[in-house]
């Protein structure tokens, strides 16, 4: 069984958000999609700076089995990545909701966040 | 789909099974490059039963090999002994590649690929009416390779005296019958170890008894990865029937020095009288990313393409073979989602019994030195 945290939100594309106290929403993606994918071997993140919309491709997982897009789950800028992921992509399979964070957005749209799935509405849609 | 006999290990183990060849086969137990590196630096094993030994048989077995494979089982004249070829159609294309082990003038013994095993035994036998020979694939058999610099110890502590001396005394691409095992000691990595054919029923049971010996436990992920780090082909990806052995990398394989006949001898000789038009080579990319099947490569001569890509872990870095247009340049671009990357052909193998091979080490010197 996957592990899926109650207190995160998720895309249907596997995406997790996590919102974040004042700074906005932390992205990655969920230990269902590492597990699929299978060992990370680079890690393609978006520029600081750069916005999107909700639903735009903005990073690349490779695997060492393909190449996934991931999704911006809301619109708005990005403020941060996670650098370290550059070294070692591993962190993702590791600790998927802790230091294999993708990036770090500032919404535009915060009621975006309203069209993301529960922990529950994700189990299910991964049964 | 299909199941092997050792389906039940595999479950056991938590291992992620996929569908190969309409097998239900494990790709990975947990993580691919742990696996991966199970097999460079100690041992590792696969279930190997997905794949079809197919007995030929019969006073004609010798004749009738020398014209259905491109390689020459003249070569094989010592009892056990591999010889690795293709199976050509009349157009030179590769309908398989296979082993073949010579164990008696009236029986040889050639292991082919699982996605291909319908089509080869039709024109296997097909082929064979015109000899004295019977060909039939073998039936209830499980097969586990045993890989990697601790492989043969491992296997060898398993075996009784009399029975390890005739193991041991095994040469590379040699086999023998040793008790109930056909032991051949050849692989799919680029490491030293033993392909083991065994009873459907003692599948099980050897398997078991090599995770008792710390042998890891390898899924098809990693049989990749190693496959394409030591610089060896993947039926259906490297090459198939619209590409001929020269184009793959295998013109090695083919002897044609003497007269012999064999089937796509003459769509060869039409190929190489007229120039052979590719090149089949490895691609190291320069820039961080990584290689996969059917991307573009970008040449001076005309644009090619990856036949295998994928993540090196032993090297930590993207590698492919790839078929390029015909010349010796070695800088190229790769492209990668609308990008243009650097990339630098190297003559595989990429890695050797645990190492960068040596032209592969002149370019990660150059790497490091930039």
């Amino acid at each position: 069984m996957s592990d899926i945290p109650s207190d995160l939100k998720y895309r249907e594309s596997h995406e997790w958000v996590r919102e974040d106290d004042g700074e906005g929403v932390v992205v990655g993606i969920s230990d269902h999609a590492q597990a699929e994918l299978g060992d990370m071997v680079f890690i393609e993140l978006p520029e600081p700076g750069m916005s999107y919309s909700q639903g735009d491709a903005c990073a690349v997982v490779e695997s060492v089995k393909a190449a996934s897009d991931i999704y911006a789950p809301v619109s708005g800028e990005v403020v941060e990545v996670n650098e370290a992921l550059e070294d070692d992509p591993g962190l993702v399979n590791n600790d998927p909701y802790g230091d294999g964070w993708l990036f770090r957005m500032e919404p535009s749209e915060p009621s975006e966040l309203e069209d993301l799935m529960d922990a529950d509405a994700y189990s299910e849609s991964i049964d | 789909m299909r199941k092997t006999p050792l389906h039940h290990a595999h479950i056991d183990a938590g291992a992620r099974m996929v569908d190969f060849a309409g097998w239900e086969m494990p790709i990975n137990y947990g993580s691919q490059i742990d696996e991966h590196h199970a097999v460079r630096r100690a041992a590792g094993m696969f279930d190997v039963s997905h794949m079809c030994p197919v007995e030929v048989r019969g006073p004609q077995a010798r004749p009738f090999l020398a014209h259905l494979l491109a390689n020459d089982v003249g070569k094989l004249s010592t009892a056990g002994k591999a010889l690795y070829s293709c199976m050509l159609n009349e157009q030179g294309g590769v309908i398989d590649d296979l082993i073949c082990y010579y164990l008696a003038e009236d029986h040889f013994r050639v292991v082919v690929n699982a996605g291909t095993r319908e089509k080869d035994l039709e024109w296997m036998k097909s082929r064979a009416s015109a000899f004295d020979v019977d060909v039939a694939a073998m039936e209830a058999y499980g097969m586990i390779a045993v890989q990697g610099p601790d492989a043969r110890e491992k296997f060898l502590g398993l075996l009784t005296p009399e029975f390890r001396a005739t193991a041991e005394a095994l040469e590379p691409f040699n086999a023998a019958q040793v008790g109930d095992l056909f032991v051949a000691r050849t692989g799919y990595t680029g490491e030293d170890g033993f392909e083991i054919i065994c009873s459907e029923l003692g599948a099980r049971p050897l398997w078991d008894t090599l995770v008792g010996v710390e042998v890891t436990p390898c899924g098809l992920g990693a049989r990749d990865s190693l496959r394409l780090e030591a610089g060896m082909n993947l039926y259906g990806q490297d090459m198939d029937e619209s590409v001929s052995p020269l184009e793959s990398g295998l013109g090695w394989t083919v002897a044609m020095n003497d007269e012999r006949d064999f089937i796509g001898r003459s769509a060869l000789e039409a190929q190489k009288e007229a120039g052979v038009k590719w090149r089949f080579t490895g691609l190291v990319l320069l820039d961080r990313g990584v290689l996969r099947h059917d991307q573009v490569v970008k040449t001076s001569a005309g644009d090619g393409v990856i036949t295998s890509g994928g993540f090196s872990p032993t090297l930590e870095r993207a590698i492919a073979l790839a078929r390029l247009p015909a010349g010796d340049e070695e800088q190229c671009k790769v492209e990668i989602r609308g990008r243009e990357l650097d990339a630098v052909t190297v003559r595989p193998p990429f890695v050797r019994s645990g190492k960068p091979g040596a032209k592969m080490q002149a370019v990660l010197d150059s790497i490091a030195s930039n």
